[in-house]
């Protein structure tokens, strides 16, 4: 294991995490604060709780879950994408490092920053709202589980990209739809039964459902098969690693 | 027993420090960039690899280097497959591109230490150090790359390359666009690592370049390798001279009295070729003239060429295309 190498890779892209402090914390923070505004405080005085919750603390774990998706993808596919734009990827790629060390410390470093990202939206989120956590060890566990696969996502997004276009087309036009699908601002139930059983095949509902769960008790889906359902995208995004390694895709000529 | 069996193996006699053999490459696109190419890059060498653009000269650093992946062969680099043992064989490389790819918003500083990092080695300050006042960067260390200039961003790359020690060095057209104060002192480095032991190969296609510093020279075109030889076999036939005499009257053949290895009647007649080494003691012009002057021949005119290695060049790249 080339231990300086994971180590030099993640420190860079925690480097350049505090060069865009302004970009990469302060703009999801103040985009999701917006969102209690708009939702929690116009919305919720029409709703006033969902299954017992209050509407504005409802919404907490689904506003997190968005952030930590989006952010997990942009950071992890620009923090790839980008010497692959202007050309340093030479430098990893002549580098004795293997494959796992490349993406521990591209996504390792991503997953970090989503964390981070989402404790700070939390701790916001705590200041407006009423909060409770049940159980804060499922909690973390989603929010890892959650940011490690979605910034492995971002990174084959980040190697499949051929352009800046490209690399906003699947966070634009997949992951926010789902997200907002996903059940962020409301319990699945709510829908009409024909759209909660195409809702099941959202995976963002899961992991919403798990999120939500580990606050308030409450969830959509059973919490263990929410939590199948993440390994499960986990395995099959590290499936597609392996994959562009061993073939060399879009890295090697 | 004789006394030779007693000496320890000589290390760069057991193994080349590069060796590749029948390596190919055609890409994707169908463009065959090397076909089946045989190298031995020798331990402690400088070897200049020259060719026209497009010639191959980069996809084969690559291929070495493990940025791109070869269609065939094999290449061994101190003894160990690229392909089998990668991570041996780049920590031994260090790799300066052709093109500036240099980091923008990151300092000297801290883009040199992330090239050693990557290359497994342990944080050396002091080595770093080093490293950025050989290349005059020491003063620039805190600047951002985006603000350094073109040969700056050069010598930046050099000591990416240099950071983590490496025993093989690449330098891909290392003067292309550079001043000359900057190759000056690149080549007094490059002198100095050579002294250290580390082999040497570089791309160019600056034919003085070779000149000035290889130990050897290779000539790649369209893939092919068309010509490897010791430079200063090369310089010898560089140093050869030609007498052109212009004569007042055409001659059938030349005459016996005058006869000699080396001259040639040309120009249907018109003129006498005479080929010498200019750097010889003797280089036989006077016997010559005094035998024609015996002889009655008259000429008109004279004047001597020097065939250049870029006349040879020329002339290999000619005939191989």
């Amino acid at each position: 294991m080339n231990l300086h190498a994971i180590r030099a890779i993640y420190l860079f892209e925690m480097a350049r995490t505090r060069r865009t402090l302004v970009q990469s914390i302060v703009a999801p923070v103040l985009s999701t604060a917006l969102y209690f505004v708009v939702f929690g405080a116009a919305i919720g005085g029409r709703i006033s709780e969902v299954e017992g919750v209050p509407y504005g603390s409802f919404i907490v774990p689904g506003l997190i879950m968005l952030s930590l998706l989006t952010q997990s993808i942009s950071n992890a596919s620009f923090g790839i994408y980008f010497p692959r734009f202007t050309g340093t990827i030479y430098e990893v790629l002549s580098a004795p490092v293997s494959a796992a060390e490349i993406v521990i410390g591209y996504v390792g470093a991503a997953a970090t920053k989503s964390i981070m990202l989402g404790l700070i939206i939390l701790l916001t989120a705590a200041f407006i709202v009423p909060l409770r956590i049940d159980h804060p060890l499922v909690m973390l566990l989603f929010l890892v589980l959650t940011a490690v696969t979605f910034s492995l996502l971002g990174f084959i997004i980040g190697i499949w990209a051929d352009g800046f276009e490209q690399l906003q087309l699947v966070p634009l036009l997949v992951v926010t739809p789902l997200t907002f699908l996903g059940g962020s601002f409301y319990s699945v139930d709510m829908l009409p039964p024909g759209w909660r059983t195409v809702a099941l095949f959202n995976p963002v509902v899961y992991l919403v459902s798990g999120f939500r769960w580990s606050f308030f008790g409450i969830a959509d889906v059973n919490p263990a098969i929410s939590i199948g359902a993440t390994l499960g995208f986990l395995a099959i995004c590290l499936g597609l690693v392996a994959w562009i390694f061993r073939t060399g895709y879009r890295l090697k000529k | 027993m004789t006394a030779a069996t007693f000496w320890p193996p000589d290390r760069a006699l057991m193994h080349a420090a590069i060796e590749v053999s029948a390596l190919e490459k055609t890409y994707a696109s169908g463009f065959t960039a090397l076909k089946p190419l045989d190298l031995a890059i020798r331990r402690g060498e400088i070897f200049a690899l020259l060719g026209p653009n497009g010639a191959g000269k980069t996809t084969l650093i690559s291929i070495i280097c493990g940025i791109v992946n070869p269609s065939a062969g094999r290449v061994l680099v101190e003894g160990h497959d690229i392909l089998l043992e990668p991570r041996k064989t780049r920590s031994l490389i260090g790799l300066v591109p052709q093109e500036l790819t240099t980091d923008a918003f990151e300092t000297v500083w801290d883009t040199v230490s992330f090239s050693r990092g990557l290359f497994g080695k342990r944080a050396d300050p002091a080595h770093i150090e080093r490293v950025l006042r050989d290349l005059s960067l020491w003063e620039k260390r805190d600047s951002k790359i985006l603000s350094l200039s073109g040969g700056m961003k050069r010598r930046v790359l050099i000591a990416k390359a240099l950071s983590h020690e490496p025993q093989i060095l690449f330098l891909d057209e290392p003067t292309a666009g550079v001043d000359v104060e900057l190759r000056r002192d690149m080549w007094s480095l490059v002198r100095r690592l050579r002294d250290e032991g580390v082999t040497i190969i570089l791309t160019t296609h600056y034919i003085q370049e070779a000149e000035e510093m290889a130990d050897r020279v290779g000539v790649i075109n369209r893939g092919e390798l068309i010509l490897v030889e010791e430079k200063a076999e090369l310089m010898r036939k560089l140093g050869r001279k030609r007498l052109v005499l212009q004569l007042q009257e055409r001659l059938a053949a030349i005459p016996p009295s005058v006869a000699r290895e080396n001259l040639e009647l040309a120009g249907g007649g018109a003129e006498l070729v005479y080929t010498y080494d200019a750097k010889a003691g003797r280089t036989g012009i006077t016997a010559l003239l005094g035998d024609l002057a015996a002889a009655g021949i008259r000429f008109t005119d004279l004047r001597t060429e020097q065939s250049s290695l870029e006349d040879i060049f020329v002339d290999l790249v000619r005939r191989a295309a």
